[in-house]
């Protein structure tokens, strides 16, 4: 007995396995991180000696805000359809699980379908079919259009649901992980707290908001944060795009590359903390029990 | 009396009820029919793109233009085909898109697969703040860390080399290695210690553990990793285009290019109308380039769905 206890898990042995990622992650990501810090207050010029740095204090974060527009309008519009696209792809994804986990025939099929984009949908593959219309479906827009335009709707409220519309696939290809996420949280849902709720009269409706969705909150909060990682640094993001091309640009260079991507970053960061402080502060209000 | 006839009368209409709009809103007919209706209306516009591009990629150019032929090609052009083959240059760029992404993807696998046992089978200082610390690098947006990748690469000549996508992989750094640490986490964790125990009693080592009973036990983990690692590898366009330069081409990438290449290939004037870039062409490259990718999802889907599943995110 005595020298199983002492044969037991010992902790340099658990460092040798965890030992590759600790060495990646000061290389490969902590390393970076910070260099990449360091090189937006530099203007950075690669020469044939090397890399040559100049410091140049807030000038990089200075011109991003005030003098590139373009970075300032790309961020508006990312942060507008993010707001817009992330609250459908959840709700899409939930609805589309909630109808799967119905007792129905050809399961299997339907998710390989709703799976199959998270396969296809590369950067490219995407841009050839936004070229060719082929990312919303003609005849629904049509007539969405035009009943709504005859409405005389709101300005604001047009806008939204014209880009929905226009993006309708775009929005409903990115919800595939999402999709399988919740069928699978849906599925460990133990039967008998239905039953349970059911012989209390509870209806279907009752069923969902006050069973359903308390249980599968976790993961509706998993799934916007995934959401919103995968669409920030999608390879069809105009900002990423901005980032890229300022890398090559001679006047701006790394150092402002730099910069960027970490106004980028930083901009991520607050909505994932503030996205997940809001959420959990709601689920401990509404499902405290 | 009475009581037990109105009870009888309200369990029948109940009956009734259940039938057609059923209880827990899956048994009937009426909702089912919902449901049906929903599931093909979606699957519908989700496979919309898929079928479009897969009929317009046999469209010769008089059935592009002719308004009467609208799903269904009146000819199997497979011209389309062969110049979008020629554009591609098909074959060796499959076998270069193969490269960059089975060798990461193999390296991304076995180290998420060590590391993940690290996490979940001993318990050691700094565990739950590393583990937190790998979770975190998923939202770290790979613009942030590929400048000064770059720059570090430049400097020791690895651009348009593979090592620029293998060397991140084999430290647990390559595309989301957070998932595949936490898929191979949750998968380790469910093994029941007493087998590790027998082990050590019969005088084995911690890694001849791993490799002979963890590792065997864990194939189906190993499968929806590598898969999943795969895919998203060979979806992956903005780091390689940067990463590889004019070195290393894939089929994503050459399908960025397409249009260029085309016209470099098939220059306009040259021949008659048929070498001009149209709509059919460009479709048909689309569908070469996911060809392979199609071929593997089909055989394998299982897989990628219950890879999601098994990932434990869902928590167990």
């Amino acid at each position: 007995m005595a020298k199983v206890l002492k044969k037991r898990p010992k902790p340099s042995i658990a460092y040798l396995f965890i030992a590759p990622w600790i060495i990646g992650f000061i290389a490969f990501t902590a390393f970076p991180l910070l260099y990449s810090l360091y090189l937006s207050f530099h203007k950075v010029s690669l020469t044939t000696e090397g890399i040559k740095t100049n410091y140049v204090s807030f000038e990089n974060f200075q011109y991003a805000f005030t003098v590139d527009g373009v970075f300032m309008n790309y961020l508006i519009v990312f942060f507008r359809e993010l707001l817009i696209s992330v609250p459908i792809i959840i709700v899409f994804s939930l609805i589309i699980a909630l109808l799967l986990n119905q007792k129905i025939r050809l399961r299997g099929l339907f998710r390989t379908i709703f799976f199959l984009p998270v396969i296809i949908a590369s950067g490219p593959v995407l841009k050839e079919l936004q070229d060719m219309g082929v990312t919303t479906i003609p005849s629904i827009e049509e007539v969405f259009i035009y009943s709504l335009a005859s409405d005389n709707a709101d300005q604001f409220i047009f806008g939204i649901l014209l880009y929905v519309l226009d993006n309708i696939i775009m929005i409903l290809w990115y919800s595939g992980v999402q999709i399988l996420i919740f069928l699978a949280v849906l599925q460990k849902i133990d039967r008998q707290i239905y039953e349970a709720a059911m012989i209390d009269g509870a209806s279907t409706w009752e069923i969902f908001w006050k069973v359903t969705l308390p249980s599968i909150f976790p993961m509706i909060v998993v799934n916007t944060i995934y959401t919103i990682v995968a669409y920030s640094i999608f390879s069809l993001n105009p900002i990423i795009e901005h980032i890229k091309v300022q890398m090559f640009e001679l006047d701006t260079g790394f150092g402002y590359a730099s910069a960027l991507s970490w106004v980028y970053f930083v901009i991520i960061g607050l909505i994932l903390i503030l996205v997940f402080v809001i959420m959990n502060s709601q689920s401990k209000k509404r499902y405290a029990s | 009396m009475n009581k037990l006839m109105t009870k009888r009368k309200n369990i029948e209409t109940a009956r009734m009820k259940r039938w057609f709009i059923g209880v827990k809103g899956n048994d009937g007919l009426l909702i089912r029919t919902l449901i049906y209706g929903l599931l093909i209306g979606i699957g519908f516009v989700y496979l919309f793109p898929v079928i479009y591009m897969v009929s317009f990629s046999f469209k010769s150019l008089e059935d592009l233009l002719n308004p009467l032929v609208n799903w269904i090609p009146s000819t199997l052009h497979l011209e389309n085909f062969k110049q979008a083959y020629q554009v591609l240059d098909f074959f060796p760029t499959l076998f270069q898109t193969l490269y960059v992404t089975i060798l990461p993807a193999l390296a991304q696998t076995a180290v998420a697969a060590l590391v993940g046992y690290g996490f979940a089978r001993f318990s050691f200082r700094l565990k739950n703040f590393l583990f937190v610390l790998v979770m975190v690098t998923f939202i770290i947006p790979p613009q942030v860390t590929l400048i000064p990748r770059y720059l570090v690469y430049s400097e020791l000549n690895l651009l348009g080399n593979i090592q620029a996508f293998l060397l991140p992989a084999t430290f647990g750094q390559g595309l989301n290695s957070a998932i595949f640490i936490l898929i191979f986490y949750q998968f380790f964790r469910s093994i029941p210690k007493t087998l590790e125990e027998a082990a050590l009693l019969d005088g084995a080592g911690h890694f001849r553990i791993f490799f002979t009973i963890a590792i065997p036990m864990a194939v189906p983990a190993i499968i929806i990793s590598f898969l999943f690692s795969f895919v998203w590898y060979w979806n992956e366009t903005y780091l390689a285009a940067i990463f590889f330069g004019d070195q290393l081409t894939t089929l994503p990438l050459e399908l960025q290019k397409f249009a260029a290449s085309y016209q470099r290939m098939f220059p306009a004037g040259m021949e008659e109308s048929a070498s001009q870039l149209n709509e059919g062409i460009r479709l048909a490259g689309t569908v070469l380039s996911i060809l392979p990718l199609l071929i593997v999802y089909f055989i394998t889907q299982k897989w990628f769905v219950e890879g999601v599943d098994r990932s434990g995110i869902t928590g167990e």
